[in-house]
């Protein structure tokens, strides 16, 4: 479905594609987005995470150049936004805060007139050229058969899809997508989830924004995650998901485990020990040699949730009455079973 | 872009609702002129209106300063205040932008398509009420005094001054008009741009465009306001019709061309610097 990305795209191989540094926006005296020094490497499926507020659509609206940042660069395939935005912008494929059509036209008219209205899309683009990528840019998206309705009369989902769509068109190497599947049902997220990862195997760098910690979970690897405008943690998501280097041990006599075990127990609940150790197959054989009971054992790993609980504040749209503006009230929340901090 | 912008104008309801009541509305005058013979006595009704029962060639310009104080000023108000608004308001502002369509050059093909319209409307207007004003009054060159009237071909139409206007140089003294009024409207078109940038609502923007022809309208003959006068946008609207004189008085459309030609820089280039410089959050 994908050919391979035309060699020699900026950013390809070279440096991250995306570098900012100090990026900061104000909107008045909210500070949408503070001091942010992010770095998207070329070729990774880069999620940018944070709870509402947190200044996810900011961050791209400044990459897109749509909004100037108040201070602080930003270099996008490798040269400086918003001044190079002519040459930096055809290469970019964007979904920002939601999809948007010419309400009046049909799918295909809005795709065509967005192609005619691009960089070297004007009167010298061959018609069949024009209608091969719109009809490439529908097939991808599971648009190809969609009739004549304007786009008024689409269901959210379609207008969704129309939107990621919009992106695809003229094969961008980088794309970057706020919130592309909203509005989708599980099906959709999983058509979605797999384009993108076919076309990062092609070779298009993605970089999205959610709070759905599922959709970057399974999608995603390496995240940033923002919290009140500032990037409080980038980290690959195979350090997150790492072993925390400690195993649940579930045992019908979590007394004598304790005993035996000793120093290295943590945690004890119930009918679970949770134990620092290396070697589960070992501490298996250590146990049931002495005679405790084990009816299960697991490797402890975080889940993208818990990271992200633990590292980011409530989100900046909740108001509570009491304690001036915004609510801490979600710390309780953000326990989770580890303890330690995740960040090296 | 600019292709892409008269594709969607020419695809909008909204302009095909406007030309068709800008044409409509002289239609509807020249219906009850000629079905009651009761044309409005010159100096009196909108220029033009007394000398159409005696020749349907000069109905056209009868029909421009029907549609000029207020018609036509508000569609283009509607068309121009919806330019940029209209595309934040859809959230396409934004998917233009990052396609990319360069900020200035997206103004430009606003203009342009602005320019459009405003042109097409006043041609339309101009071409439907010449079928229409030949259609109930006739070419002219008809006797009327003997009761027998007899239609003579393409008749001289008087001008203002007394002297007749042969045919060939009725078109182009309409032509001219055409051109004028254009440039007229145009700098309403460019001044409803700018609105356009300043807000996401296009009805904002249109009601801001009338506002500013009000003003200047009501200043117009104000004595206080003499020293602006001749700059006001509206100041020298009706200076088109020293094109129906004879000969051509052309200082009053020179000038107020040039007039016009200011607001529509001032307004395009505060438009541009507006766009320019803002953070596109719609
Ligand atoms: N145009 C604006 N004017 C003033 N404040 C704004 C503007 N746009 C965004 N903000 C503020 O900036 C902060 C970040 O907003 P942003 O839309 O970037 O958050 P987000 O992370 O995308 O949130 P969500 O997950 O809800 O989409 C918020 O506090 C928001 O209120
Ligand atoms: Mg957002």
């Amino acid at each position: 479905m994908n050919a391979p990305r035309v060699p020699g795209d900026a950013g390809a191989d070279d440096g991250p594609v995306i570098r900012t540094e100090g990026l900061t926006k104000r909107f008045g005296r909210i500070v949408a987005v503070d001091g942010v020094d992010l770095q998207v490497p070329a070729g990774s499926r880069f999620g940018l995470l944070g709870p509402n507020g947190s200044g996810k659509t900011t961050m791209v609206r400044m990459l897109l150049g749509l909004v100037h940042a108040t201070s602080g660069t930003a270099q996008v395939l490798g040269e400086p936004m918003p001044r190079a935005a002519a040459s930096v912008l055809p290469r970019v494929g964007a979904l920002v805060e939601g999809p948007a059509a010419w309400p009046g036209l049909p799918g295909r008219s809005n795709l065509r007139m967005l192609d005619a209205a691009g960089t070297r899309g004007g009167l010298l683009v061959r018609p069949g050229a024009r209608r091969r990528r719109v009809e490439e840019a529908l097939e991808q998206v599971g648009l190809a058969g969609v009739d004549r309705r304007p786009v008024r009369a689409y269901s959210l989902g379609m207008r969704q899809r129309l939107g990621i769509a919009a992106a695809l068109l003229r094969r961008p190497p980088l794309l970057i997508l706020d919130e592309p599947t909203n509005g989708l049902d599980p099906r959709g997220i999983g058509e979605i989830r797999r384009l993108l990862v076919s076309l990062n195997a092609g070779g298009t760098t993605v970089v999205l924004s959610s709070h759905l910690l599922s959709e970057v979970e399974a999608l995603c690897t390496r995240i940033g995650l923002m919290d009140a405008g500032r990037l409080v943690l980038t980290e690959d998501m195979d350090v997150l998901r790492a072993p925390t280097g400690r195993v649940i041990v579930h045992t019908p006599d979590p007394d004598a485990a304790a005993r035996l075990l000793g120093g290295v127990v943590e945690e004890r609940a119930g009918t679970t020990v949770t134990v620092r150790a290396d070697d589960p197959a070992g501490l298996n054989a250590h146990l049931v040699s002495r005679g405790v009971a084990v009816t299960g054992l697991e490797v402890e790993r975080r889940t993208l949730e818990q990271v992200v609980l633990q590292r980011s504040g409530s989100g900046a749209d909740r108001f509570d009455p009491a304690r001036n503006g915004r609510s801490r009230a979600a710390d309780d929340d953000r326990s989770g079973p580890s303890t330690e901090r995740i960040v090296r | 872009m600019i292709g892409v912008e008269l594709a969607l104008m020419l695809r909008r309801r909204r302009v095909w609702m406007c030309w068709a009541l800008l044409c409509a509305l002289p239609a509807l005058v020249a219906v009850l002129v000629s079905a009651t013979g009761l044309a409005p006595p010159p100096g009196r009704g909108a220029a033009f209106l007394s000398a159409v029962t005696t020749n349907g060639q000069i109905f056209p310009a009868a029909a421009l300063a029907l549609v000029l104080p207020v018609f036509l000023p508000i569609t283009v108000a509607v068309v121009a205040g919806d330019t940029v608004a209209g595309e934040a308001s859809t959230g396409m502002l934004r998917y233009l932008l990052v396609r990319p369509v360069g900020r200035l050059r997206m103004l430009f093909a606003k203009l342009v398509s602005v320019a459009a319209f405003v042109l097409l409307a006043v041609a339309f207007v101009t071409v439907t009420s010449y079928v229409v004003g030949i259609a109930a009054f006739g070419f002219g060159g008809t006797t009327t005094s003997g009761g027998t009237a007899a239609v003579t071909g393409f008749g001289a139409v008087p001008s203002l001054s007394g002297p007749v206007i042969e045919p060939v140089d009725l078109l182009t003294r309409t032509l001219l008009t055409v051109g004028y009024l254009g440039l007229c409207m145009l700098t309403l078109g460019a001044i409803g741009i700018f609105f356009s940038t300043l807000t996401d609502s296009p009805l904002a923007a249109a009601l801001g465009v009338l506002a500013v022809v009000v003003t200047s309208a009501s200043l117009q003959p104000l004595e206080a306001a003499g020293a602006v006068e001749q700059f006001l946008p509206t100041a020298h609207w009706l200076a088109w019709i020293d094109l129906f004189r004879d000969p051509i008085l052309y200082t009053a459309v020179d000038r107020g061309a040039l007039v016009q030609l200011g607001w529509i820089l001032v307004a395009f280039g505060a438009a541009w610097a507006n766009l320019a410089t803002k953070d596109v959050t719609s």
